[in-house]
């Protein structure tokens, strides 16, 4: 079993938990990934920034900004991502980012150094399944997962276009739209998750616009993972080096709505 | 009227021609492609499909063809510039100085070779079943082109445009208004073209049921590259035609400036098989070793707004600020196929100053009585550069894309004149 394999097999929903590296600077973010540890995270998400976050709403862009503005570094993310490694040796950690930052030094180089770093996965979001040569083969090569997204626009055949290749879990973005702005319908993100694990194996993680212990709790009900992520990078943004307390209990009460759905099926078992 | 929408070539015929680019899955060599995000796709794929049918369909192509003539008045002139040929003669040796020749595009109605690709996309939209359109605008041409085709057709129209274009194109911003348009201005990252070209992207990936995004430029995802170059391919073909009928021979050079491209790639596609030598001109802003948006000169390949191409960035390939006085060359990245044909050598490429253009500018005004554009006023400075040292029987054909109304208080204020 792989650390992403394990941390979908909790017998529960995992908690899938972003943010930005380097956010407010590179210095800060250890503690922050710790604090997401600490409140029961059970994947890290850890965002690459761009100078063009051109999927993300205004909280993630400006979290993109105040990292680059403070000089993070390609070389620092991997540096926080093998420390984290380091201290935490069974949390899975995935980079999320743009494929720009990815490519610039040839993906065979970047899918070594993550390999080297301990990284788990990789979230691309320009890279679609039609442009996968760009990246794939390489993460492949070095056992990185390479973890596809759906979204409400990826219906019938394209369902297995998207899978082919994928690996990990498979991220269902649940609005059309950026992060962080809109929460999809409940009814519509059960029948989108009921379609995607008819066509795959992968654990269905759900994001986008995901805020509360309540609808972390009822998306938990129906998929594998919640990924949260705008919310989190809001606390950083308005307590900045000193979020490992808030992130901590914010991260606290998504996990225990999350183990209230475990609960709530043994009784009704 | 000229001949708008070729069907390709048969390919069998023409294995070695330069004009059958890019593949079916949109790359130009190793440029191009769909870097989208999967909400984006499906709808990057039905557009594809909807080109290939429309380009197949003649009462498409009679259409695009009506409107290009009765409605943006193509073709457009091919002028012979005779005293500025002369001009430059004077400091050219002896039978040297080749003869300049204007393709018009400043002409067409809204002042500059951007419409010619508005009414095909708009056509395209409507035939998809689109009913709101987005775009994006640096210098305000292509954003004041979408707003007329939008008043044209009927449909709402939101621009995005860069805070910072906002305050220097003044005059195309109130144009947009006038024709119904709805001005978004960008605050985010440079506040220039590229932010503007990613708000765009944000509103269509929240719009995608019913929004049909115009992009202005020969970039972006497959199938934009080819389309736009496609609309825009009829100023190569009208002055292909109207030189040899004028002076029964090809040019010996095609010059042209090139922020994303869309105009030299226009004026260039009709002659890649031909023996015509072809220089696309960057802008070099404040020159090469400090801000400048030349993006073959001074970029690497990377990924940006949906396809690979040349971008100006940095080591860790977060994307560099582009600087030009034009603001329709402010952009940090070009269209792929000029990626490519950098590559394989087919075309070169130079970078002008920013004020090695505003000299051009004002060549051109007190020599032929034409004010250009900023953009193509790079073009004509390359011009100059290259006519000396060109006998003076040998022809340049450089495309005037874009006329200067929009640009006379950023000229004034270049120059030190207060309005």
């Amino acid at each position: 079993m792989t650390r992403l394999a394990d941390a979908f097999a909790k017998g529960r929903a995992a908690l899938v938990c972003f943010v930005t590296a380097g956010d407010p600077d590179a210095a800060a973010t250890p503690a922050i990934l710790d604090a997401l540890v600490a409140g029961g995270a059970d994947v890290i998400e850890l965002g690459m920034p761009f100078t063009d976050p051109m999927a993300d709403g205004p909280a993630i862009q400006a979290a993109n900004i105040r990292s680059l503005a403070a000089g993070t570094r390609t070389a620092d993310i991997l540096r926080i991502a093998t420390d984290f490694r380091a201290r935490h040796p069974d949390v899975p950690l995935v980079l999320m980012g743009y494929a720009n930052p990815m490519l610039r030094r040839g993906p065979a180089w970047f899918a070594a150094a993550l390999r080297d770093a301990g990284v788990d996965g990789v979230i691309c979001v320009d890279v679609p399944a039609e442009e996968d040569e760009a990246l794939g083969p390489s993460l492949r090569d070095a056992g990185v997962a390479m973890i596809r997204l759906a979204t409400p626009t990826t219906v019938g055949e394209r369902i297995g276009e998207v899978l082919a290749g994928a690996d990990g879990f498979l991220y269902y973005v649940s609005v059309a739209g950026i992060t962080g702005k809109q929460q999809a319908v409940q009814a519509s993100i059960e029948e989108a998750v009921a379609r995607l694990k008819a066509a795959t194996d992968l654990p269905v993680a759900v994001g986008f616009g995901v805020r509360t212990p309540e609808q972390a709790g009822a998306i938990a009900r129906v998929a594998d993972g919640v990924v949260v992520g705008s919310a989190i990078v809001e606390l950083v943004a308005r307590h900045g080096a000193a979020a490992a307390g808030p992130v901590t209990a914010y991260v606290q009460s998504l996990a225990a709505a999350i183990a209230a759905t475990v609960e709530a099926r043994e009784i009704t078992a | 009227m000229t001949d708008t929408l070729t069907p390709a070539p048969d390919p069998a015929a023409r294995a070695n021609s330069l004009r059958q680019q890019p593949d079916t899955r949109g790359h130009f060599g190793d440029y191009g492609g769909r870097y989208v995000a999967e909400t984006l796709m499906p709808l990057i794929l039905e557009l594809d499909r909807a080109y290939r049918s429309a380009r197949q369909d003649p009462a498409f192509k009679a259409q695009f063809d009506d409107l290009l003539e009765h409605y943006v008045g193509r073709p457009s002139p091919l002028y012979y510039a005779e005293r500025l040929t002369e001009t430059l003669r004077q400091s050219a040796a002896p039978e040297m100085g080749a003869q300049v020749w204007f393709k018009r595009d400043e002409l067409n109605h809204t002042g500059a070779h951007k419409i010619n690709n508005c009414v095909g996309q708009i056509l395209l939209a409507i035939r998809m079943g689109k009913t709101r359109i987005i775009a994006e605008t640096g210098a305000g041409q292509h954003g004041v082109a979408t707003a007329t085709v939008c008043a044209r057709f009927g449909l709402p129209c939101v621009i995005y445009m860069g805070a910072k274009d906002v305050e220097r194109q003044q005059p195309n911003v109130f144009r947009m208004k006038l024709l119904g348009a709805e001005v978004r201005a960008v605050e985010s990252g440079a506040r220039t073209l590229k932010d503007a070209m990613n708000e765009a992207l944000r509103d269509w990936v929240a719009n995608v049921h019913d929004t049909f995004y115009i992009i202005g430029t020969a970039a972006g995802p497959h199938p934009y590259p080819e389309l736009v170059r496609d609309f825009q391919s009829v100023i190569g073909r009208e002055a292909r035609a109207q030189l040899l009928d004028r002076t029964g021979r090809l040019p010996d050079l095609l010059v042209a400036a090139i922020g994303g491209g869309s105009n030299a790639i226009g004026l260039f596609h009709p002659f890649l098989d031909d023996d015509v030598a072809m220089l696309g001109v960057e802008a070099a802003g404040e020159g090469l070793e400090a801000k400048h948006a030349a993006s073959l000169a001074g970029g690497f390949p990377g990924v940006l707004h949906g396809n690979k191409t040349y971008l100006l960035q940095d080591d860790d390939g977060q994307i560099a600020e582009a600087h030009s006085i034009s603001a329709g060359l402010d952009y940090p990245g070009i269209g792929p196929e000029h990626a490519w044909l950098k590559d394989i050598g087919r075309v070169d490429y130079t970078a002008v100053t920013d004020r090695e253009a505003l000299d051009a500018f004002q060549l051109l005004c007190r020599t032929e009585g034409i004010i250009p554009a900023l953009e193509p006023s790079h073009a004509i400075a390359a011009v100059a550069q290259r006519a000396k040292d060109m006998p003076a029987d040998r022809i340049i054909l450089a495309n005037l894309c874009g006329r200067g109304d929009k640009d006379i208080f950023t000229v004034a204020e270049a120059l030190g004149v207060s309005m």
